[in-house]
């Protein structure tokens, strides 16, 4: 198990390294994000529409679009520098190297969602220090069910020809449960009303979470191996 | 050490069908370097994909002792991030090949210093020109003192002088514990450094046997008979 | 007989049955209640949306298969029960809306039924267009089952995340036609329906199927 993690972390701490060497996979999702707020704020109408009710939908798509764009460097890096059939022949597990690219991804989208948070605050005037604790939580549980089913389906589209796009489309229908309950905790939170009444999109988070990070792992050597 | 039984393999369905592996076997012992001619679409990469685990093959077995950790790999990608140092890059390979971490470091200097990259370690790799940069792969390829080595057309873009370096690098590396497996379709390299020689045409191998006291001449001559002069099989 | 000949007959005789199934929903059925005529595009409408989900439940099961035993027929059949489900979801997604004007006053709801069958036609699409964006044959049907099994496994999330959201968010009355007492005769028309719509799956994904290996052996991609 030790192994797996170890090597896991191998993958993932040379992909990060080559994201920071280079950087404009970083820079533009961080880009991106800003705009997607900034735009957002002139798509609405303030006058008719208390942001508060807004506001959560508002967060969760600026995030889960940041998250698709990191999505597809993933395995489309390990082509692009010939690596993955060196990466195949090496004695590294296919799971260490789904956890690997999980992992790396996670710490991308981990990075923009750190920016794009407190830019939502500020751009919105949202009160979130109270709830600041639960909110990363939810991001948090959220955000590793798009991306453990995100990380597996890159690896599908890399040979395609329109990779990004038809990523894209097949990730949309599984964003949807992740979505759908960050957005109502999202509301509940900033709304004041008590966690217990979340608690049942908690737990369909954390029933994605647990169920597609499995399965993905379980999935995953088939879309590599031949 | 390394053995191959029956392995049958073909790609795509109905007319568009190719066989790639049809009922190969043999095996090899340390000290024995395999030298296997054959015009392309022969299928010698498809062997030698199937000898390092990367394709499953639809009937038959390849084993290789010590499994993908023994095993060196060169061919037409050069596993190298461009972004990373040459150094770099050999201590991510050795750490996947669970090359201790005490030793990493000296295993990749020692490597670069053997293949004559020493002063470019620090140089990221898609600034080296293509001749160091096929020296830096074949670097990778050998950092964690593999036992079995497979290479699949190893020559292809060497100039004369890299190539001539690159077969006495062979020559070294080779016998003493090693299985050396080349796959090529120039019959005019590497013959001197085979001990056992091959002809596969279309999946199979019409011809198999130690090289003996057989010169280049004489191999160029059987493959040719054997096998048909330039046509290509796909 | 061959498989296509086979598939031909069994979807005429759904074909037919189904003529049947109309005449005695239009004209044997009694009227509901509340919902009058238009009602009656239930017995079209909850059956099709059954076989969208029988297809998609197959599609997940012969992935799995495939990927455990890599059976090129249970590919193919996952393939042509992808197209059939895409048909009938369509079918589906259709006649929801031709029911739901005269009912309720609006084209579209986001009741269960409906979402579910939009997530369906979704899944089945995205199925489909990863099929036909990957060329190799071997390749294409092992991506295919990891999709179909991600899909499969997809659905009851997307029936809890629904169910989680109309308890909270509770639509305006609406009259759900799948009232567990519904008198003799309409349960007869539903359950006959029923049997026709698997009949016309059975039908339509037998036909498909050896087009698939009539495609095949000529050497040509199928989608």
């Amino acid at each position: 198990m030790t192994d797996l993690l170890r090597q896991a972390w191998t993958v993932a701490r040379k992909d990060l390294l080559l994201e920071f060497r280079t950087r404009t996979a970083l820079v533009s999702a961080l880009v991106f994000t800003a705009l997607v707020l900034t735009v957002f704020n002139f798509g609405r109408d303030p006058t008719a529409v208390a942001t508060i009710d807004l506001a959560p939908t508002i967060l969760w798509v600026t995030f889960t679009f940041a998250a698709m764009l990191a999505l597809n460097r993933a395995f489309q890096l390990e082509l692009e520098n010939q690596a993955l059939e060196g990466l195949l022949v090496s004695p590294l597990s296919r799971t260490s190297l789904y956890w690997g690219k999980l992992l790396a991804n996670l710490v991308f989208v981990a990075l923009v969602e750190a920016v794009g948070l407190p830019l939502f605050v500020l751009f919105f005037d949202v009160p979130v220090g109270r709830v600041l604790l639960p909110l990363v939580g939810v991001i948090a549980l959220a955000t590793i069910g798009f991306v453990a089913v995100g990380t597996l389906f890159s690896a599908l589209v890399i040979r395609t020809r329109f990779a990004e796009l038809l990523l894209v489309v097949l990730l949309l229908p599984f964003l949807v449960p992740p979505l759908i309950g960050a957005v109502q905790v999202t509301a509940r939170l900033l709304g004041g009303r008590p966690l217990s009444e979340a608690a049942g999109w908690f737990r369909l988070l954390a029933a994605y979470d647990i169920g597609f990070v499995a399965l993905a792992t379980l999935l995953f050597p088939f879309t590599v191996d031949e | 050490m390394l053995s191959a039984e029956g392995l049958r393999h073909a790609f795509g369905t109905g007319g568009g069908r190719v066989v790639a592996l049809d009922n190969v076997s043999f095996s090899l012992e340390a000290g024995q370097t395999l030298a296997i001619f054959g015009p392309n679409g022969a299928g010698k990469t498809t062997l030698l994909k199937v000898l390092a685990g990367l394709i499953r093959p639809d009937a038959g077995r390849a084993t290789v002792a010590g499994g993908r950790g023994a095993i060196g790999w060169i061919g037409h990608q050069s596993h190298l991030y461009g972004h990373l140092t040459v150094r770099e890059n050999l201590l991510f390979w050795a750490a996947l090949y669970a090359v201790p971490a005490t030793i990493r470091a000296t295993r990749a200097d020692a490597t670069l210093r053997q293949l004559g990259i020493a002063d470019r370690a620090e140089q990221a790799v898609w600034s080296l020109s293509r001749g160091l940069a096929q020296r830096a792969a074949i670097a990778k390829a050998l950092i964690h003192d593999p036992p079995v080595l497979l290479l699949d057309e190893p020559f292809t873009g060497l100039d004369l002088a890299a190539a001539a370096e690159f077969r006495a690098l062979l020559a070294r590396l080779q016998g003493a514990g090693r299985v050396v497996v080349l796959a090529t379709h120039d019959v005019g390299e590497g013959v001197e450094l085979a001990t056992d020689v091959a002809f596969q045409r279309r999946g199979r191998f019409v011809h198999f046997a130690p090289r003996g006291a057989r010169g280049p001449a004489q191999i160029a001559d059987e493959y040719r008979r054997a096998v048909g002069e330039g046509e290509a099989d796909d | 007989m061959s498989l296509a000949q086979t598939g031909r007959r069994i979807t005429l005789l759904g074909l037919v049955l189904l003529a049947g199934v109309y005449v005695r929903a239009l004209a044997f059925t009694p009227l509901e209640r509340f919902q009058g005529p238009a009602q009656k595009i239930f017995y079209l409408h909850v059956p099709a949306a059954w076989s969208a989900m029988l297809a998609m439940g197959l599609v997940g099961l012969c992935s799995i298969l495939y990927l455990i035993v890599k059976d090129a027929r249970f590919d193919r059949f996952a393939a042509a029960s992808a197209e059939v489900g895409t048909t009938f979801s369509l079918v589906m997604l259709t006649t929801g809306p031709i029911w739901a004007k005269p009912i309720w006053g609006t084209w579209w709801t986001w009741d269960a039924r409906l979402t579910l069958t939009l997530f369906l036609f979704f899944l089945f699409i995205g199925y489909l267009l990863l099929r036909g964006a990957v060329v190799e044959p071997g390749l294409r049907a092992r991506y295919s089952a990891v999709l179909g099994i991600c899909g499969l496994v997809l659905l009851p999330f997307i029936h809890l995340s629904v169910y989680l959201f109309r308890t909270l968010h509770p639509q305006p009355i609406v009259l759900k036609p799948s009232a567990p007492s519904l008198p003799g005769s309409m349960l007869v028309t539903l359950l006959v329906s029923f049997a026709v719509f698997t009949l016309l799956y059975v039908g339509f994904v037998t036909q498909r199927y050896a087009l698939g290996l009539l495609r095949e052996a000529q050497g040509k991609e199928h989608a």
